[in-house]
């Protein structure tokens, strides 16, 4: 099948990709445009670690066809990560140890960055639910949760 | 806080500038910032990739391999296959004198387990790859396969090594001995005897980021292999050694592990990698799938421990004979070390004048298993935990006090003909029981390691 022309806004700017029929958000970060912070654990839905933003919903880009995406707003961690400093969400899990092996820390940034924008105050379960689909096999579950609690707080007072 | 937690406390307070104080993590800003570069986010100008052809059965001769569908896939590049490689048989602790060489990186004429590897692909795209792979004929004769550790030991299990038998052999034994005081006049002597057997599942280490490397030819003649691997001087060596090249012919460059947990200290990836990279003259990504990861990586290997302790009236173990089987899958890996620290410790953090220990490193038709976390150290202690609560039961006892009577003091012989001189179990059931919030009797807490009166 020929290939198709697909353009999305990335991270605050359109960008234009040409693929074949079927290639996933995913190959398009990583791999046709060299943005290597979205994650690729398992590329089958089991591992949350290329969680992006579509339109502020998490989802995973490993099974999303980029065609779906034409005409849509996608934001990686690239997008939210300052020229200088950290994110509030970054510099609270970089302050509570929520990153061990750090491959699972995208992923889980960006699913609780959806979190805070709909729910800036979320209990602890709600933080939870949120994560339910993002693995940490490093089990650094709890300065996860922490991480979450005091990014919210952050946010809350910036 | 206990009196000797508090003094460590104080003492490390005053000596030391980064014990017992967080600091930030060197490599966090990378981490959250997602400007850490795993392996897999390396790629490079004309990088081709490798996937390998697997054994779809779990034993059995290979008849013939024809790639002559493969080849025709569009953007095929080339096929491995052990001819191609200069030291095909191996294994990976020859660094530290164990032997004999019995993995080849490439299947010859036979397979051990499901998933291993028999030839390996490379081809300009990872979809191209794992086409041409799916379109290899297999013609393979399959063979009877053995799963369980004292099935294979049976005579008429099919024997998988090429020396006649399914154990690894131990300066001509076969499995790995302790001999200390005599056993069976412990046994004579004891109230009790009391036997079990413990079993544990192979493990799967399960790390987020998959086994990977990239091998990439230099302009000066040399390789650079970007890999994910735990053990990075060790793979270089095994690396060499395989594709008999000198050491300075590979520039290995790793450190960045997206979890590893002792799965990525087998030698796996790389010498096909960079073999790959020589004979095409250009950069090669292996990366495993998802599944080749749960599937083919090595484990924690299963094991089988049989337990028979002697114990007096008073607590006191006074015999221990234990025999151990450890599944290492079809290859050695790292098991033969396992055992070893296996044996060197399956008596527990206890002293006990009267111990028998056989340790078997034993082939079945499993994937190889490997390093793990304590290195057959920590099913060692899921028995004899087990054991001391079943010994406490058994003699009416508190479990506390059976371990606080058994623990080793400073002074005491180790089965292995080690003298203890760094004990500190006692004191850490001390501060784990104060933080339990669990009160001890006064006569346990006048204990001390450096003490060696038990009653
Ligand atoms: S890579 Fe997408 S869920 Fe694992
Ligand atoms: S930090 Fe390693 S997977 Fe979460």
């Amino acid at each position: 099948m020929a290939s198709r022309i697909v353009t999305f806004n990335l991270n605050g700017r359109d960008v234009e990709v040409m693929v074949k029929p079927l290639t996933t958000l995913q190959t398009v970060l990583r791999e046709h445009l060299r943005l290597t912070a979205t994650k690729s654990g398992c590329r089958q839905g089991g591992c949350g670690s290329c969680t992006v933003l579509v339109n502020g919903e998490p989802v995973l880009s490993c099974l999303l066809p980029v065609e779906d995406v034409a005409g849509q707003t996608v934001v990686t961690l690239e997008g939210i990560t300052p020229v200088e400093g950290l994110h509030p969400i970054q510099q609270a899990f970089f302050d509570n140890y929520a990153i061990q092996c750090g491959y699972c820390s995208p992923g889980m940034i960006m699913v609780i960055k959806a979190l805070l924008d709909r729910n800036p105050n979320p209990t602890r379960q709600e933080v939870m639910d949120a994560i339910a689909g993002n693995v940490c096999r490093c089990t650094g579950y709890e300065s996860i949760l922490r991480a979450a609690e005091d990014a919210a707080r952050r946010l809350q007072t910036v | 806080m206990s009196e000797v937690a508090s003094a460590v406390a104080s003492e490390v307070k005053e000596t030391f500038h980064v014990v017992g104080k967080s600091v930030p993590r060197r490599d966090g800003i990378g981490h959250v910032t997602g400007k850490t570069v795993y392996v897999d986010d390396i790629s490079f100008p004309g990088m081709l990739h490798l996937k390998m052809v697997r054994s779809p059965i779990h034993h059995g001769i290979i008849r013939n391999v024809d790639f002559s569908e493969a080849e025709k896939v569009p953007g095929f590049v080339r096929v491995l296959t052990h001819r191609d490689v200069p030291k095909n048989l191996y294994t990976i602790l020859c660094l530290i004198g164990v032997g004999p060489d019995e993995e080849p990186v490439l299947a010859v004429d036979r397979v051990l387990y499901k998933g291993e590897p028999i030839a390996a692909i490379v081809a300009e795209t990872e979809e191209a790859a794992m086409e041409a792979v799916s379109r290899v004929r297999l013609d393979l004769e399959e063979l009877p396969a053995v799963f369980d550790v004292e099935e294979a030991l049976k005579p008429d299990a099919p024997i998988l090594k090429p020396w006649g038998t399914n154990y690894f052999i131990y300066e001509g034994h076969p499995c790995r001995r302790v001999r200390f005081g005599d056993v069976e006049k412990g046994f004579a002597q004891a109230d009790y005897i009391i036997e079990e057997v413990y079993n544990t599942s192979p493990i799967e280490h399960a790390p987020t980021e998959t086994t990977a490397c990239v091998a990439k030819p230099e302009p000066d003649g040399r390789y650079t292999v970007y890999t994910n691997t735990q053990a990075l001087f060790f793979t270089m060596d095994n690396t060499a050694l395989i594709l008999q090249v000198p050491f300075s012919k590979l520039h290995f460059v790793g450190g960045t592990v997206g979890g590893g947990f002792g799965g990525k200290v087998d030698v796996i990836v790389e010498p096909i990698a960079t073999l790959a990279a020589m004979k095409t003259g250009r950069p090669v990504k292996f990366k495993y799938t998802r599944e080749e990861e749960m599937r083919v990586s090595s484990t924690r290997s299963a094991w089988r421990m049989y337990f028979k302790d002697g114990v007096m009236k008073d607590g006191r173990i006074i015999a221990r004979k234990v025999i151990s089987y450890a599944d290492s899958g079809a290859y050695n890996r790292h098991t033969p070390y396992v055992i070893t620290k296996h044996a060197a410790n399956v008596a527990g953090p206890y002293f006990i004048p009267n111990v028998y220990i056989d340790v078997y490193c034993v082939y079945t038709n499993r994937q190889p298993a490997s390093a793990m976390r304590g290195f057959g150290v920590t099913p060692a202690s899921f028995a004899v935990e087990c054991q001391m609560d079943k010994i406490a039961e058994t003699i009416g006892m508190d479990p506390w006090e059976i371990r606080f009577i058994n623990a080793y003091r400073n002074g005491d012989m180790r089965p292995h003909q080690k003298v203890v001189e760094d004990a500190t179990l006692i004191e850490v059931m001390k501060a784990a029981a104060e933080l339990a919030g669990h009160p001890l009797p006064e006569h346990l807490l006048k204990m001390h390691s450096w003490d060696r009166e038990r009653a």
